[in-house]
Formats: structure tokens, sequence, C-alpha cells
């Protein structure tokens, strides 16, 4: 059966199994490249966008759970509430390298200050966990996210 | 910003017939090409530069950009005597083409060694003083000026006269038709005169990589691509037993299953369906003759062989006497585990096999192996093999290797129409090509002064040089095994040192970021901490007393110990360790500050470097590769450890093979040396600094020396 999606503002009919997982789907069926795939089991956050503004790894959500939501990916994060904030931190501060854990970094980051506004190196260490950056960013990024709730 | 990363080109024939779209335009090369060859809008050997009529000027990047921002660094090297803004550029990927983009220093068009400024320094800037030389003269022909009395401004040729000026888009079509000045008459600029060079200039790559639309390899996908996932038999040399076919292609979006020597792989509409279907496969396994190869086997073979002689690296002064003759001996054995990369972008390679050629979209470090590769599983001819190489989202030096793009080839040869092969993570980690084991044998010996007299090191491991350029294996020594152990920075009077390659069952290995030097300094530096340590003396000054004729590498200890707050006294649990190196052309020294737990968890709360890596480039993307590099050895040196046991690796993901994440991240400083000397490496320098620098200080807190990795906590638990 068809399910349906609504993805950055726009519906979506996807004729795929339920239980196939959302990065699939936006990916590969969609051809939306943004979100990333890492790790497959939750772990890296490469995968994140937001359901409902919640931080979520699509890696392991399955599209059935979703016919009610409003998913964003990192195409769209310019248009919420600090998405071109953080954008151009992440340019001023020069945050990236290889990139490819950035989109999730990103997305993690989002719904980060759309919870907390000013967060502290604590709030951003427990919001950031989960997205791993291979190449060592961190320091960066922990710099532009304060740079962009400043 | 204009600045854009554009699409790979897809071969020679677009490449001349987009040229010739723009309506002509200067191409510039390096060495002897004849003039028609560039007067006409054809391609030309070792083109760096094109500019258009409308003035777009396209940089054609000869390294791969991997997240080292090599893309924007080779870039200022152009931009800087071609006289152009960089934020007017356009930056595009090299096809493969050796003759046109071979590495200078490795032969082959590869990235990797830390060599990218260190190989182009000089031909990229010439590229770009050469097309500025011509854009000049042809701007003195048309105004019938003397080319001397022209200047250039970003863009422009400035007119003797102060006013009349001509964009470079305008002077194109009569500089192509000048003859290409020979390369040892182009004046380069004095470092005093640069503008651009050794300036924290603002990476070209970033925006994309902040809203998704930097295309890497995986993100590929010619019209008609069905996507793969892939079982790789989890023994090195097993093969496919029995694949539950009918089960596979039950699965809604599944289309085909598709079975080579040493793996299944289902193809399907999306990965969803393609990985619902090799779990539906049921794959079983004929192992093969690796099958019950265990970690144990291994260490005992590295035991037992270490202990004979290896190929003499380096030998001067009587070692032996010394070692007989010396106040304290010490005689260590150092352990090294097998490594994985874990770059985020796990391995991926799409394939399009059609009638007369083959097509690949891809982000490798090695185009050249890429090619050959490819060429050997089709038996294609290499000029109808076309690469579109990407951005790699990570590289660390497992893409050097080229396994992924022959697996993707083997499945692409069974199907029809454009297949694009992604492995899990797990595939990923358990089908790599591995750092390799090292088992060190390490003996030293120090006269009364506490001086070292004596210094024995026997590196015993796989080699990587004796599978991929036997011819480069000197007297059993490979040289990639030796580097950073052969020459330590310091002064001993007496060193022999030994290369013994023992090469383990079952396991593949190769590359990792710090290739040679990411163990040996490991090794020298934490040995050079434990005669310190027998000879009563401060880490610091003892390493400087060893350096009093090496300046450089002195004047970095110096440097990173100052601003590292060196000899303050620090709380209980807490120590500051100190590592210095000459690698990949860089002198570095870095203080690491960790604090030891009670039941032994290490955590490293700050890192300072100093760093003398020549002339700079851009000064903001050292300090990231300081920053970056640390955090990627550092991981390594606290978890990183792949084992086997029944010929398979035991960690499959990032819950068992640990990355290191936001909150146990150190600050990094970095503090660069202003010189004049040539250009290092900086991509691998941290990563290997930090190994030591970090268990020295771990030997400061708790009195505990780790000589083997990674690190244990166990036996780091206060008595």
């Amino acid at each position: 059966m068809a399910f349906k999606l609504q993805i950055n503002g726009q519906p979506h009919s996807i004729d795929a199994d339920g239980d196939t997982p959302l990065l699939w789907v936006i990916r590969d069926v969609l051809g939306m490249t943004g979100t990333k795939f890492g790790c497959g089991q939750a772990l890296c956050g490469a995968c994140t966008v937001h359901v409902d503004g919640v931080a979520t790894r699509s890696c392991v959500t399955p599209i059935d759970s979703l016919s009610e939501s409003q998913i964003t990916t990192i195409e769209a994060l310019e248009t919420l509430a600090h998405g071109k904030a953080l954008q151009d931190a992440w340019i001023e501060l020069d945050v990236p390298q290889c990139g490819y854990c950035q989109s999730g970094q990103l997305m993690s980051a989002a719904a980060l200050l759309s919870d907390i506004e000013q967060p502290t190196d604590e709030d951003i260490d427990s919001a950031m966990s989960g997205n791993v950056c291979r190449c060592g960013t961190y320091q960066r990024i922990r710099a532009a996210i304060k740079l962009a709730s400043a | 910003m204009s600045t854009k990363i554009a699409a790979p080109r897809l071969n020679r024939r677009n490449f001349l017939k987009a040229s010739a779209a723009l309506g002509g335009g200067l191409i510039v090369s390096l060495g002897s090409v004849p003039t028609a060859t560039l007067a006409a809008t054809e391609f030309a050997p070792n083109a760096f530069i094109r500019i258009d009529r409308r003035g777009l000027v396209t940089l054609v990047m000869p390294q791969v950009e991997m997240g080292q921002g090599i893309y924007t660094a080779q870039a200022m090297l152009i931009a800087e005597e071609l006289d152009v803004s960089l934020e007017e550029v356009r930056i595009e990927h090299a096809p493969v083409n050796e003759a046109l983009y071979g590495h200078p220093m490795l032969g082959r068009q590869m990235t990797g060694g830390s060599t990218s400024i260190r190989a182009f320094w000089t031909p990229l800037r010439t590229a770009g003083a050469t097309a500025r030389t011509l854009l000049m003269q042809a701007a003195a022909k048309e105004w019938n000026v003397d080319v001397a009395s022209c200047r250039t401004e970003q863009g422009f040729v400035v007119n003797p006269d102060g006013r009349t000026r001509r964009a470079y888009g305008e002077l194109v079509d009569i500089a192509a038709s000048l003859p290409i000045p020979p390369a040892e008459s182009i004046a380069l600029k004095q470092p005093s005169e640069f503008t651009l060079l050794g300036t924290s200039a603002k990476r070209l790559d970033t925006r994309g990589k902040t809203n998704g639309s930097l295309k890497y390899g995986i993100d590929a996908s010619p019209p008609g691509t069905k996507i793969a996932a892939i079982a790789i038999s989890p023994v090195l040399g097993g093969k496919p037993k029995s694949v539950n076919e009918p089960a596979a292609l039950a699965i809604k979006g599944v289309r085909q299953v598709v079975i080579t020597d040493d793996s299944v792989a289902v193809v399907a509409d999306h990965t969803g369906a393609a990985k619902k279907g090799l779990e539906a496969a049921a794959i079983e396994w004929e192992d093969g003759p690796n099958g019950s190869m265990s970690q144990a086997d291994i260490l005992q073979q590295l035991e037992e062989q270490s202990q004979s002689a290896g190929g003499v690296a380096r030998s001067e002064g009587d070692v032996s006497a010394a070692l007989q003759s010396a106040a304290i001996r010490i005689d260590a054995v150092y352990q090294l585990p097998f490594l994985s990369h874990t770059a985020m972008e796990p391995m991926n390679c799409t394939v399009h096999i059609g009638e007369n050629g083959c097509e690949l979209w891809v982000g490798t470090q090695n185009l050249s192996s890429a090619k050959q590769a490819t060429a050997t599983v089709t038996g294609l001819p290499p000029e109808n093999i076309i690469i579109n190489n990407h951005i790699v989202g990570g590289g660390f030096g497992r893409r050097l290797e080229a396994d992924g793009i022959a697996h993707a080839v083997k499945v692409a040869m069974q199907v029809k129409g454009p297949v694009k092969v992604i492995w899990s993570r797990e595939e990923d980690i358990q089908h790599g090509y591995y750092r390799p084991y090292y088992y060190d044998r390490i003996s030293g010996g120090i006269d009364t002064d506490g001086n070292p007299i004596a210094w024995s090191h026997r590196v015993a491991g796989s080699s990587i040089f004796a599978r991929i350029a036997p011819a480069a294996m000197q007297n059993g020594v490979d040289p990639d095994g030796v580097e950073g152990a052969a020459h330590p920075p310091y002064k001993l009077p007496a060193i022999h040192v030994e290369f013994k390659q023992v090469e383990p069952q079952g396991v593949l290995t190769s590359w990792w970021r710090g290739v040679g030097p990411s163990h040996n300094i490991f090794v020298v530096e934490s040995f050079i901490d434990e005669l310190a340590a027998a000879a009563k003396s401060d880490p610091v000054e003892y390493r400087k007393r060893l350096l009093a004729e090496n300046p450089r590498a002195l004047a970095v200890l110096e440097l990173a110990a100052e601003k590292a707050g060196w000899g303050e006294a620090l709380p209980q649990g807490r120590g500051r360790g100190v590592a210095v190196q000459l690698a990949f052309g860089t002198y570095l020294a870095m203080v690491a500050d960790v604090s030891v737990a009670e039941d032994g968890t290490v955590r490293v709360t700050r890192i300072v470097t100093a760093v003398d890596c020549g002339m700079t480039v851009n000064p903001d993307t050292i300090a990231a590769q300081m920053e970056g590099g640390a955090l990627y050895g550092l991981t390594a040196a606290l978890y990183g450890a792949i084992t086997f046991k029944d010929g398979r690796v035991e960690q499959s993901n990032f819950d068992n093979y640990l990355p290191l994440r936001i909150e146990e991240a150190p600050h990094v400083e970095t503090h660069i040396v202003r010189s004049a000397e040539a250009p290092g490496g900086i991509g691998e320098a941290s990563t290997t600094a930090v190994f030591p620098a970090v268990t020295n200080a771990i030997f400061a807190a708790t009195g505990k020396r780790v000589r083997t990795l990674p690190i244990n906590p166990e036996e780091l638990k206060a008595q």
C-alpha cells in the first residue's frame, strides 16, 4: 500500500513496505540526498531529520509511523527558526571538514536551539552526543552553536 | 559568493564539447605544450586553469577533497599567482588522467601521505603565474605597450596609464594564441608579495555542506539507478555456499540477486528493500582456509617472528656494546592494534556498464587504482572507463584502496543499467584494509648522566609496500614501516633500527591516517619518555637536551611547553604529557592534559600543539587539521581495536568500534611558528603525535606506562 508523508511541507505518496526506514525513502525514492546514511542503527546521527520538530534518526524510523507527521530535512533547514543562523555560523567558523555528518549535526543543533535558546556546554553535549564526526569538528560545532544562539 | 563545486565532467569528449560551447577560452598548461593545441578550444595536457570569454575562471583540482581543505588550499596557490579573487573561481574535480594530474611525488593520480601541498606548491603556482603572464602579454599586444609596464588586479590587466583595464575574459582569445613561455622563465611571487597565501581564507566547499546540496559519491544517481546492498564473505577468501534467492526476490522492490566469487548483492529500487532482501537471502558461507584464524594466532606469530632479526633500516655506532655498558637499560615491547578507518561515508560505488564502456561515480583517493581495478574486472581497455570523482565523506587512507570499486564493478557486470552498491556500516568495518598490527621490540640504555647511549628498535608487522610496490622494499625494509622510527629527531650516538615483515593470515592491511608515523611516533616518543623517567629528568627538559642540534624541533617543543604551562603543579589524578616529531615534512610538538579517574577512565581535557610546517597556505586549515587530526588519533588511542575470531572481525558498528563523541572531545589549541622553510604536510601530523602525548600524560598522572594500545582502563585503576 502507499504511505502518505509530509516532507518539507510537500505531500508525497510512497509505494513501499511500511517498515521501510524513512532515510531510504528520502534519499532513494525522493532523491533528496542531503540526509546521509552513516550506520543504519541510530548510532551516529548522520541521518537526523525533524519529525514534528524533534530530532529523529531517519535510518530506524519506519514510514508507517509517520502518516500524521511533519518531516523536515536539511534541504529545508533554512525555513526553521534558527536554521539560517546556524548555517551562517557554520560558514563563519568553517566548521565542516569532509562535511558528511554535518547535515545531521545541523538538524540536531536546530532542534537544540528550538528547545533551549542559550544552551550551555552541558546542553550542547547532551543534545549533540548522538552525532558522530570522524573529522573531529566538535569544538567548532560547539562554538558555532554558541555563535548562532548569541 | 559565486564559488561553486562543479559536477565532475563526464569524459574527454564532453569536456571538449563543453569547452567549445563556452566559445573558446584560455587553457593554461605546465611544461611545453604545442601552441597550436592551446590556440584551439582543445584540451591541453596539465590543464589546471580555464578562463572563458565571460571571465569565468575554472580551476581543476588534481587532489581530492576529503575534508582536509585541499580544494581551498590548491585554489589559493593558483589564485595567488593568477591574481583572481578566490570568491569568483569555480572548482572542478580532475578527471582520471595520470599524464595531466599525476602526483609529482607519488607518481600516480592519488591523494595521501600529507603530500598535496608539498607536491603541488610550485606546479600550481607556476600554472597561475603562466596564465597571468599570458594575459598580460595579450593586453600589452592589444595596447601596443611593453608588457613589463602592465600589471594585474583581481581579474583585470591594468594599462600603464593606470585607467584602462581589460578583464581577463576579454583577453582569452589573444592569450590563447600566444606561445606558452617556458616554466623556468616564469617569475613566481616572493613570499613577501603574497596577499592570499598565509591568510585564513574561507573554505570554498562549506556552503554546500550546510544545506545538503553538495554531492558525495553515495549521492550519485544517474537515471535508472538501482541500489544494491552487498554482503561480502565474512572470512577473507570465503565464498557464498547457499543463497535463498526466491525469498529475497519476494521482497517488495527487489529486482535481482547477484552472486559473485566472494559476495552476494541484492539489487532493488531503494536501499531499504535491498537490505531487507539481503537479510531474506539467508546467505550461508564456505569459509575457506582462514575460517579458524583468531587474534591469538596473530599475536603468537608476531611474538615469535619478532624475536629474529629483520632487515636493517639504519645502524650507527655499536649498539650492543653500548647496551652492555649502560648504567640503566630498558627493554620493552610495544603493541598497536589493527585499526579500521570508519569514515562517515560508508564504502559505495555506482557503476554503469554499457556495451562499449564503463562509467563510475565514486569518491576515491586513488583514481589510478580505481581505473586499473575496473579494467581488470571488466577486461575493458582503460580508455573506455570513465570515472566521475566526488568529494569524499572521509578518506583516512581507506579510499586509497580500490577493493570497494572492484566489488561494485563485479556486481554491475551482472546488472543491466546503473547500479549503486552501498556497504552497510557493518560491511564497512568488517571488510577493511586495516592499519597493521605492530609488535615492536625496543631497547635503550642511558649513561650515568642520563644521556641515551644506545637505541635498538625492531618493528614487526605487515608490510604495505611489499604488497603494493615491492620495488620500494630495500633489504627487506618497508620504508613506511620505519618512517618515524629510523630517524628520531634526538641525538642518539648508537642506533639500530630493523623492520621484520610478518604477514597475518586472513587479514588485509593498508594505509591509515598517519601511515608509518601513526605507529612509530607512538613507540619512539613513549620510549624517549621512558628514558627520561629512568634518568629522573623532566620530559621536556630531557628532550630539549637531546634536540640542541635540531633548532626547528626545539622551537616547537619550547613553544608548546610554554603555551601549555608546562611545569605547573597539577592536582592528583591529572597529568601532562609531551610528544615531539618530524613527520610529513612538518615539525610538531604536542602537550596533552589528562585526568585518570579511580576506575581508570581517561579523559583528555586539553591539547596544545605548536607546529612548524614551513610556509603556510591557510592557517585556519592548519588549525582545523590539528584539531581533527588529534581527535582522530585520540579516538584510536582510547578505543580503536579490530580483533578476529574464527576468521571474522569481531567489531561491527559504532556501538563496539567506538567513535569519540562531542562530550569527550578536548579543546585543541594550535600555535603556528612563522617560517620561510618549504611547506610540510599537516593532514596527519597531529594524529600521530596524540598517541604518545596522551599516554605520556597518563604516565605523569599515574606512573603507569601504556605500552599496548588501545589504552586499557583496567590497567589504570587506582590500587
